[in-house]
């Protein structure tokens, strides 16, 4: 057994201390013969340190398109020549999709915007939606609405929205090459006043935008710094049209170690498959996550790409017997 | 207003019914084999529409999609 596993038995399944930097790094260059291990770890660690309970969460975009950032991996920026084209989302459309989300048994329903930060406009819509929503149906309401001012996050404080979705996206030191207009410090400061309100802290981002070994690394501690209820992972999806259209999609064993990693640095965090699994792992990496330290999925479609149906997701957190989180136990 | 239309499938592609541009990328859909793109849309929803080439609006639910070409219409999956 690799020496950074007996580690990571003692300190963080026995005293739920999560790996530092070069802890998460030792993970990350582990030979494949030893990922089963790592995995199998991750695992044990998700069932001590959370239980058995998989979180589900469906998204959806309130407003598509049209972002005046430069995400290098967006097909919502308005800056590249992605096909996407801007839309808004209507109040009635909004309510039938959380009520479809709902259906599914999942407890959150994340509304999202892309946009650099919400203006009156969006904030009138997101007003008016999250009190419809919380008017006709049993779900959580969390948002995602790029870089915020206190004021607004007073404001979506007031709505009711209990989660606020903010991805740093990669670490400190890769973030300018993948983002130009704001910076890395500009997404932690939401975070802190978002954390400093009371609302949950969702924070994640991308694996696969160029970053090396090393800088994953440097990621997964910079997270577990940060300390959010809940890091979405995602895995590139190349987008025709945006700066990372041509890179190629994570190699499906990397994924796999980078969740044991993520997880043997985060034992207590919501860690949620997000957006490019099926691509990445497809239906045999979606159960090896959930299996190596996985326990929130987010079901269905995503914001501008299709999701594998939810009912599949469903089928297999039964198969797995890991009960879907009641609505009961996240109040 | 908006006219709902059959989605053409794709059985449809390479018949007499074949979409002049591919949905995917907007190129000609009988210049090259679109075969990348039709693995895509699996995971996709269309973006061009297949008889004018217009970028569409496209509207991503959970469940489901809706796009919408101003000349021809919504469809939906």
């Amino acid at each position: 057994m690799p020496e950074i596993l007996d580690q990571a038995r003692a300190q963080v399944l026995g005293d739920g201390v999560g790996l530092d930097e070069a802890g998460v790094l030792a993970v990350l260059n582990l030979p494949d013969e030893h990922l089963p291990a790592a995995l199998q770890l991750a695992h044990e660690v998700r069932m001590r340190w959370c239980g058995p309970e998989v979180e589900v969460e469906g998204i959806v975009s309130l407003k598509t398109g049209g972002c005046p950032e430069d995400c290098h991996f967006c097909s919502q920026s308005g800056l590249f020549t992605s096909p996407v084209r801007s839309v808004w989302l209507d109040i009635p459309s909004l309510v039938e999709a959380a009520k479809q989300t709902a259906k599914t048994g999942a407890t959150e329903f994340c509304i999202v915007a892309a946009v650099r930060g919400p203006d009156a406009r969006l904030m009138k819509q997101m007003r008016e939606g999250v009190a419809a929503i919380r008017a006709e149906v049993d779900i959580q309401v969390a948002a995602s609405l790029g870089m915020l001012t206190q004021e607004q996050v007073d404001e979506l404080v007031e709505m009711g929205v209990h989660r606020y979705n903010h991805n740093l996206e990669t670490c400190r030191s890769y973030f300018p090459n993948v983002v130009t207009t704001h910076s890395w410090e500009e997404r932690w400061e939401t975070l802190r006043m978002v954390r400093e309100s009371g609302m949950e802290v969702c924070c994640g981002g991308i694996l696969g935008l160029g970053e090396t070994v090393e800088q994953r690394a440097e990621f997964a501690a910079q997270l577990a710094e940060l300390d959010p209820h809940e890091v979405p992972l995602n895995f590139l999806n190349p987008r025709p049209g945006t700066p990372l259209g041509d890179r190629p999609v994570v190699e499906g064993k990397d994924a796999l170690r980078a969740i044991a990693a993520f997880r043997l640095a985060m034992p207590r965090t919501i860690l949620r498959y997000a957006g490019g699994r099926e691509i990445t792992l497809g239906d045999l990496g979606t159960r090896e996550g959930l299996l190596g330290g996985i326990n929130a999925v987010i079901v269905g479609n995503y914001l501008t790409t299709l999701g594998r149906p939810a009912t599949d997701d469903l089928k297999l957190l039964d198969d797995l017997k890991m009960p879907v989180k009641a609505l009961s136990a996240t109040l | 207003m908006t006219e709902l239309v059959e989605p053409v499938a794709p059985a449809d592609r390479a018949g007499a019914n074949a979409p002049r541009w591919c949905d995917r990328c907007g190129d000609e859909a009988a210049t090259g084999a679109h075969s990348a793109c039709v693995a895509a849309r699996v995971l996709e929803p269309p973006r061009y529409c297949a008889r004018c080439r217009r970028r569409m609006k496209v509207q991503v639910l959970p469940v489901g999609w809706s796009a919408v070409c101003v000349e021809h219409g919504e469809i939906r999956g």
